[in-house]
């Protein structure tokens, strides 16, 4: 999997035209065309593209992404260092989401066609068509410009230095706000509507009627009965909502100018910093197959039949 | 009919009436850069005011409007093309053909596709025709799925199989006999996914990597807006609005047309 990604995204690099020697030192007569192949040959960029590549996937092996073609430093090392950041914002938003989306969806679907579902459904289909780049403006100039109530850029600022670790936490907490509010908004709109529709035909289904029947309490019947079966749908839609996340980071990282590997990957494509492109690339799929592999490790967890199967097999 | 679908009707032919004949509606040319004019409010004169150019915020937007309603059904178009065939060799064939091509919308599936999306975009130099073809080219991975899932159920169907006794040639069972079968779902997708198109095309004109400057689009007037939040509204919060409600409407569309479609859904209605 990785590989087919890999080789997709090398090709496209490397078939397009515009050339990273001339992208650093185009502006610059002074540098000579010897100084240009002999960055070339550094960076094994004058080979053909096949060869570059098997040498690529060759380091990788030994985890090494090789060196960024701008500041020289071990693309690994410029990963490590921005990954936290990112990571930090993905799973506070998918935490959010999964705490706010669920009750609504659940909350919607048991009472149907009240007011609060209504409203609720308006607001979904209003969240699943609003461009997150351009909520994250609005909030930057509603939260940050005009109540100046949050920090509008930006992660840990030089005075952090000087506060105790509490204030530390406080300030991270309150520049986390925007960003997260910004990634979740979308992916939220649209888990809270597929737990809606999926608690819908679980509570359609005959064990509810013989719970019904039996006189249970509707709580009891919602939270024992229907919800653990409607959850299903939903934690697979989770691993397919990861990519759509990190995509997200792309662009949102770079309004906050959060210091997180989304920014990092498009100042790496603005600057045609080859390395540091695919490295970001690898990592980013990696973290999506990751994600795919916990919501099906999750799905077990919710699931006892699946547990069952594998027992007997 | 679906109150819904009449919804997102009305909101898209007027916003293809107002594309199509830009010309006549816009108030004066979009390109046009006036010194003395510069960050006005909405007026008569300037709707939605100006920006910092003295260009005419309401004369831009309704050029724009061609460029994202273009993009979302060009792209589509490219994604059905290749989401169709692929998904309808994958389901009708089965076996070989079936695995290579299910390993690839997995790869689609699993790729952060913005990131490929932008990466080409570079690469390839920013232009809108680039804009149309890449995301068309990125998001066919769902559309293959659910065409490859109703192929699967159909070729075991009586009248495909009465089809290939008579002789009919693959190609020929696979579009004209069960294809026309398989396009309701197909069709939500489809009108599901220009919305998705038109967010992409506005995220990647915001980022610079769309429609380039002097010409408008609704992504890169909220670029030009954003540097003015503080006194000229208007340049970020009209092109956001036409943005949403360009996809809240294909995506009222799309689902009502799920609605109307789909019988296990109208069943539940009653």
């Amino acid at each position: 999997m990785l590989l087919g990604i890999s080789i997709i995204m090398f090709a496209v690099m490397h078939l397009a035209p515009g050339d990273p020697a001339s992208i650093r030192y185009g502006m610059n007569p002074e540098v000579s065309q010897s100084a240009r192949s002999e960055f070339n040959r550094m960076y094994d960029l004058d080979k053909p593209v096949p060869v570059q590549y098997v040498l690529w996937i060759k380091r990788l092996i030994k985890l090494d992404f090789g060196r960024s073609l701008i500041d020289d430093r071990p693309v690994i090392e410029k990963i490590a260092e921005r990954l936290p950041a990112t990571l930090l914002i993905q799973v506070t938003s998918i935490i959010m989401i999964f705490c706010i989306a669920i009750p609504i969806g659940v909350y919607s679907a048991v009472r149907r066609n009240s007011l609060f579902d209504r409203v609720s459904t308006i607001i979904v289909f209003i969240g699943y068509a609003t461009p997150a780049f351009w909520l994250a403006l609005l909030m930057i100039f509603f939260f940050g410009v005009k109540l100046e109530w949050l920090p509008i850029s930006g992660m840990s600022p030089w005075y952090t230095l000087y506060m105790d670790n509490a204030g530390r936490i406080t300030d991270l907490v309150r520049h986390m706000i925007l960003p997260v509010v910004a990634t979740a908004f979308g992916s939220l709109a649209a888990l809270s509507r597929y737990s809606r529709s999926s608690m819908i035909e679980t509570m359609g289904e005959n064990y509810i009627l013989t719970a019904r029947a039996k006189g249970l309490p509707r709580q009891r019947i919602v939270i024992v009965h229907a919800l653990r079966n409607a959850l299903l749908p939903i934690v697979t839609i989770m691993g397919l909502t990861l990519p759509a996340l990190i995509s997200g980071s792309f662009i949102i990282e770079t309004i906050f100018s959060w210091p997180g590997m989304g920014r990092l990957g498009y100042e790496a494509i603005m600057t045609y910093d080859y390395p540091v492109v695919m490295g970001v690339g690898v990592i980013a799929t990696f973290l999506t197959l990751f994600g795919i592999m916990i919501s099906d490790i999750l799905y077990a967890v919710v699931d006892p039949r699946i547990r069952l199967e594998k027992n007997r097999g | 009919m679906n109150k819904r679908i009449i919804f997102g009707l009305v909101v898209i032919l007027g916003m293809m009436i107002i594309a199509l004949f830009a010309p006549f509606i816009a108030q004066q040319d979009p390109l046009e850069i006036n010194h003395d004019a510069r960050l006005e409010p909405p007026s008569i004169n300037h709707l939605f005011g100006t920006d910092n150019l003295g260009r005419d915020t309401f004369s831009r937007m309704v050029y724009g409007s061609r460029i994202s309603l273009s993009v979302g059904f060009i792209a589509v178009l490219i994604s059905l093309g290749i989401g169709i065939s692929l998904g309808g060799l994958s389901g009708y064939y089965g076996g070989k053909v079936d695995g290579v091509i299910m390993r690839l919308v997995e790869i689609m599936y699993c790729f952060p596709t913005f990131f490929l999306i932008m990466m080409i975009i570079t690469f390839l130099g920013p232009s809108i025709v680039n804009v149309m073809i890449v995301i068309g080219l990125t998001s066919w991975a769902g559309l293959c799925r659910l065409v490859r899932a109703e192929f699967l159920t159909l070729r075991e169907r009586d009248f495909v199989h009465s089809a290939k006794v008579q002789g009919v040639s693959d190609m020929r069972i696979m579009f004209r006999h069960i294809l026309p079968n398989a396009m309701a779902p197909v069709y939500v997708s489809a009108t599901l996914s220009i919305g998705g198109a038109i967010l992409i095309e506005s995220a990647l004109s915001f980022l610079g990597l769309g429609v380039q400057i002097p010409n408008p689009s609704w992504g890169n007037i909220l670029t030009s807006g954003k540097n003015y939040m503080d006194y000229a509204w208007w340049l970020t919060v009209f092109p956001g609005f036409a943005i949403l409600f360009t996809v809240l409407s294909f995506n009222l569309i799309g689902e009502g047309l799920r609605e109307v479609l789909d019988p296990k859904l109208r069943e539940k209605r009653r």
